[in-house]
């Protein structure tokens, strides 16, 4: 598993990249980012991680990322 | 297949609707205006004697071999410089012509060497053409008179000599050098008798020349020639294929006898080089049978073990057994491959097959992660297509050239030749880039602005040009209305035209002065056609794909995109990156850039292969060396690629190889990766293979096999027998067969197949239904996706930042001489050039630490620490300092971080924090390194 923390980075990058948009179509495109880009294992992780160590942002896309089935 | 000798026409073949109609030796002939007696005598199939001439260059008019009489005229004017005209009456022949034509020969005759029967061009030489076609008899003036028998070899080049005895000063590797390569480092010395060619005042290798081969090429005797020529004698048989280092594609033929290379000559026909070449592709393929290729598979249950030497089937029967363990005990996605954009697209497409087919999930990825992967992103987001807009040609056309973080005439010399010719017709250029390179100022090339800014700013400077643009009024009404989607383009201008995006606000990030982003700008903008190329100086950045968007916005703005001379395009730095990436290396996309969780596409495929597909995308290469890390991914199947020298933070990645439990490699050589593997594939080169390369400007070029693999397998036959191990059968008799499948599952590839690029040489995809001849230049009418899209690029500055503890910005990149992590230039003559990776800093930097040119230096980062040479450079400017990564032993990637591009996870190679300090010793790392190099390259003896 990939450490929370490098996972909690590269979701952070991915809401600044979407900073210029308003919040609820940020959240939907740093969704659909990690939905289109991440395996399983890294959203698995992310969904996991404690809300805490995420950007508020990232925390808010959070409801929209899509839960891989189980291994 | 004997020599192919392509025609010479003498001089350039000129393109063109109008055309005059003459009269030559009594059959007419019709050539397109601007065409040359001579070239026109050619198509009608005369050839008139000549020297000094030949079509690569522009006539010059010296040797006087090539008089006609022309109805009308006076005298007898030179075929190569007289241009054909309408009703022109040409005789090529006759006894007037004759005679004077033998006494042009017994002027040269008497001053050259009569070594013909043991001379190295004995079969290949216009002199001695010459003389028998002009029947010279008698050489009236004797060989007594005063000669240049005793000028004195230069023999520096390690690839080619220089014999002054035998020039006859026809002054055409001048000209080749000029105005083929654009190198200007030959000159003629001395007047009259005394002329000779040099190369300055020095010797070759000491000069200008950067062994492009123009000039040997160009030359019609002995006197420049390859050494390899002297050495083997001719060359019997060619066979066309494709240059296997660059992203350019060159065609070479490949000269040989049997099966050995004789040298390598640049075919004229080759769509991507019209006959030019550079030092590596020309000169640089000793590597292919370099005593350090390992020929047979090996095995080792564990990195501390030698290597044993067994058979195909064993090593292949291992990979496979492990790579099942391993699902069985950790799960499917605990196994995956990385392919190589060296290899061909039959390659890497059987590569992904078997990860998705016989693996059964997506973990696939491939080197152009590390390059190329935000090009991907950006483009296909902006137009819809991952794939620059334009072909090489294009640039002929280009009257405004915008180079962002490229290095063409290091990373792509062959299309920097032509960049420099339009250059020198007059083309306006900007540089933009941290580092003065070549291109900046070169002989007869100044650039009007060179924008030096810092790295890591580029999404600002790009932003601050967008902004001149909109609020200058420059942005194309017209294009964008009918072009681009228009509600985009508002939010979009908006953006731009805030204050923070004006050039006066982002000075502070890139330090570029704002009235020179301005005029650059509105050069830019303005011009009739405003080109953009780029490289990896834009990708490598944790804002590379933002980059990417950005020019796309600003060509869209500007209305510079979808006709000859404008567009946005990558220069590739590997040879097949856009094959690659084209094929399905990249874990969320299949074949032509379709997303795996794409229904329709998905089941075709499963129909196609008979396998049930994952519909979730797979780790790409960092998220891999992350979770093995974590324990999580456990086998790894690598092509072609070295990970452990290529890839940011040395440290991390060789971690997560030692964490997995088997690592294969199929390489040519053992190499930094295979210090980590358990079991080893032999691969091929490219004189080995049968297949094909798509190049930066996605023409599809064959490569064609010149002997057989050395270890008697080909690579897309070991790929396919491990699929078919794993259990899933792959056969195929022929790579033209995976092509064929390549085609039937692909849109855009649908009208490609071997019979076609052997008929048409190459194709551009894509190349379908709707374009049966290939598409030179995308998104004419519109764009793939539809309406452009603009996307809004904010500049967020990378968390990298420089402090008290590591002051200055490394920025990486590379050089003419050597190939990516030099694994194969490292193996050829090619070292005379750059046998060290050095530290280029500049003099502030340098002397507030006490550096002199030449030191060692301790360069560290937060990730490590490595020893260099200093070379103490105004190339560079204050603050930041730069090296290549093209020698293991110096380890520049111990230095890079894990930061990487938000959207690809491409890495942030060109901005890593450091400081600088004088040292008398290796690192450590380096220590442990060469300590451990030795240790887990051991190859057991083999049984007796
Ligand atoms: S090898 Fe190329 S650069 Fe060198 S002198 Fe010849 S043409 Fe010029
Ligand atoms: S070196 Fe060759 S090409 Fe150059 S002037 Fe002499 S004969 Fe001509
Ligand atoms: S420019 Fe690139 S493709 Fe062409 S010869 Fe050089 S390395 Fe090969
Ligand atoms: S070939 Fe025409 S003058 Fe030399």
């Amino acid at each position: 598993m990939t450490e929370v923390a490098r996972l909690a980075w590269m979701a952070g990058r991915i809401a600044a990249a979407f900073d210029a948009l308003p919040e609820e179509q940020a959240a939907a495109a740093i969704a659909a980012h990690i939905n289109q880009f991440w395996a399983p294992p890294m959203r698995r992780g992310l969904l996991a991680a404690d809300a805490a160590a995420l950007a508020p942002r990232v925390r808010r896309a959070l409801a929209l990322v899509r839960p891989p089935a189980s291994p | 297949m004997g020599l192919i000798r392509e025609t010479d026409f003498g001089t350039p073949v000129r393109q063109g609707e109008a055309t005059v109609s003459l009269v030559i030796d009594g059959q007419r002939v019709s050539v397109p205006a601007g065409t040359s007696v001579m070239a026109a005598a050619m198509h009608a199939g005369t050839k008139i004697p000549k020297l000094c001439a030949t079509d690569s260059l522009e006539p010059f008019g010296s040797c006087r071999l090539c008089l006609v009489e022309i109805e009308g005229r006076r005298g007898t004017p030179a075929s190569c410089t007289t241009p054909a005209e309408e009703g022109m009456v040409v005789r090529t022949h006759s006894d007037r012509l004759g005679k004077l034509r033998r006494g042009v020969m017994e002027l040269y005759i008497s001053d050259h060497p009569l070594d013909c029967l043991t001379c190295s061009a004995n079969g290949d030489c216009e002199l001695q053409d010459m003389a028998g076609a002009v029947g010279l008899r008698e050489v009236r003036y004797g060989y007594e008179g005063a000669n240049h028998f005793d000028g004195v070899k230069d023999e520096s080049n390690p690839y080619f000599s220089y014999d002054p005895a035998k020039c006859i000063v026809c002054n055409r590797c001048v000209r080749a050098c000029e105005e083929v390569q654009g190198t200007f480092a030959l000159t003629i010395t001395g007047r009259g008798f005394d002329s000779r060619v040099a190369p300055g005042l020095t010797d070759f290798l000491g000069s200008e020349c950067v062994s492009c081969g123009a000039c040997v090429q160009a030359c019609p005797t002995a006197t420049l020639i390859e050494k390899s020529v002297i050495e083997m004698g001719q060359p019997e048989k060619s066979v066309v294929t494709t240059c296997a280092y660059c992203g350019v594609g060159c065609s070479f033929k490949a000269e040989l006898q049997g099966d050995r290379v004789v040298r390598m000559v640049p075919f004229k026909q080759g769509g991507a080089n019209e006959g030019h070449s550079c030092v590596k592709g020309r000169f640089a393929w000793g590597y292919a049978t370099h005593r350090d290729r390992i020929t047979k598979p090996m095995i080792r249950g564990s990195i501390h073990e030698p290597w044993r030497e067994v058979s195909w089937a064993e090593a292949i029967g291992h990979a496979a057994s492990e790579f099942k363990r391993l699902q069985a005990s950790y799960g499917r996605d605990a196994v995956g491959a990385i392919s190589s954009s060296r290899c061909t697209n039959e390659e890497v497409f059987l590569v992904q097959k078997l990860v998705r087919g016989a693996l059964g999930n997506n973990n696939i990825d491939t080197c152009a992660r590390v390059c190329h992967a935000p090009t991907g992103y950006g483009l296909k987001t902006a137009f819809g297509t991952s794939a620059g807009t334009q072909d090489f040609k294009s640039v002929a056309k280009a009257d405004v050239i915008l180079v962002i973080g490229a290095n063409p005439t290091d990373g792509h010399p062959v299309f920097a030749s032509r960049m420099k010719r339009r250059l020198r017709q007059g083309a306006k250029l900007i540089v933009a880039d941290p580092r003065r390179i070549d291109l900046v100022r070169s002989p007869h090339i100044e650039a009007s602005h060179h924008l030096q800014l810092l790295p890591g700013s580029n999404v600002a400077f790009v932003n601050a040009m967008a902004h001149v643009v909109v609020t200058e009024g420059l942005v194309d009404e017209a294009f964008v209305r009918e072009r681009c989607d228009l509600g985009d383009f508002e939010a979009w201008a908006r953006f731009v035209a805030l204050a923070e995006n004006a050039p006066e606000e982002t000075e502070r990030f890139t330090g570029v002065p704002a009235a020179e982003l301005r005029a650059a700008a509105r050069l830019y903008a303005s011009a009739g056609n405003g080109a953009i190329y780029y490289g990896l100086g834009v990708t490598e950045h944790s804002q590379g794909s933002t980059m990417v968007m950005g020019m796309a916005n600003l060509a869209m703005a500007t209305g510079n995109i979808g006709r000859e001379g404008v567009g946005v395009n990558p220069l590739r730095g590997q040879n097949n990156v856009q094959g690659a990436c084209d094929m399905g290396s990249f874990p969320h996309e299949f074949s032509g850039y379709r997303h795996v969780a794409d229904d329709a596409t998905r089941e075709m495929f499963e129909a196609t292969w008979g396998r049930a597909l994952d519909g979730e995308p797979g780790l790409r290469i960092p998220n891999m060396l992350d979770e093995a890390i974590g324990g999580g991914f456990r086998g790894l199947y690598i092509q072609g690629e070295d990970i452990a020298q290529s890839d940011p933070n040395t440290q991390h990645v060789t971690a997560a190889l030692r964490a997995m439990e088997c690592v294969v490699v199929q390489d040519l050589f053992l190499n930094e990766t295979a210090q980590y593997a358990h079991v080893f594939l032999p691969g091929a080169s490219f004189l080995e293979k049968d297949g094909t390369f798509t190049n930066a400007e996605r023409r599809i070029n064959l490569v064609r096999k010149v002997m057989e693999p050395l270890a008697g397998m080909a690579e897309w036959e070991v790929t396919a027998a491990l699929a078919t191990a794993l259990g899933f059968p792959m056969r195929y008799d022929h790579p033209s067969e995976i092509m064929d499948e390549i085609a039937r599952v692909t849109p855009s590839f649908t009208g490609v197949s071997y019979a076609v690029l052997e008929a048409r040489g190459s194709v551009q995809w894509p190349c379908n239904a709707a374009a049966p001849e290939g598409t030179p230049i995308m998104h004419v009418d519109r764009f793939v996706r539809g309406t452009g899209k603009f996307m809004i690029t904010e500049f967020v500055p990378t968390e990298e930042r420089t402090g008290p503890r590591f002051p200055l910005i490394l920025t990486t990149g590379r050089i003419l001489s050597q190939y990516n992590v030099g694994q194969q230039t490292r193996r050829t003559a090619n070292t005379a050039w750059h046998d060290e990776d050095v530290l280029e800093i500049h003099p502030f930097d340098a002397e507030s630490r006490g550096i002199t040119s030449g030191e060692l230096v301790a360069l560290a980062s937060r990730s490590g620490e490595v020893s260099l040479r200093a070379v103490v450079s105004e190339r560079m400017q204050p603050g930041v300092v730069y090296t290549t990564f093209h020698h293991a032993r110096t380890g520049a990637n111990v230095i890079t971080t894990d930061y990487s591009d938000w959207a690809t996870n491409c890495p942030e190679y060109k901005v890593t924090a450091v400081q600088v300090r004088r040292t008398n010793a290796l690192s450590r790392w380096q220590e442990t390194h060469q300590q451990e190099a030795g240790q887990l390259r051991r190859i057991a003896p083999a049984a007796e």
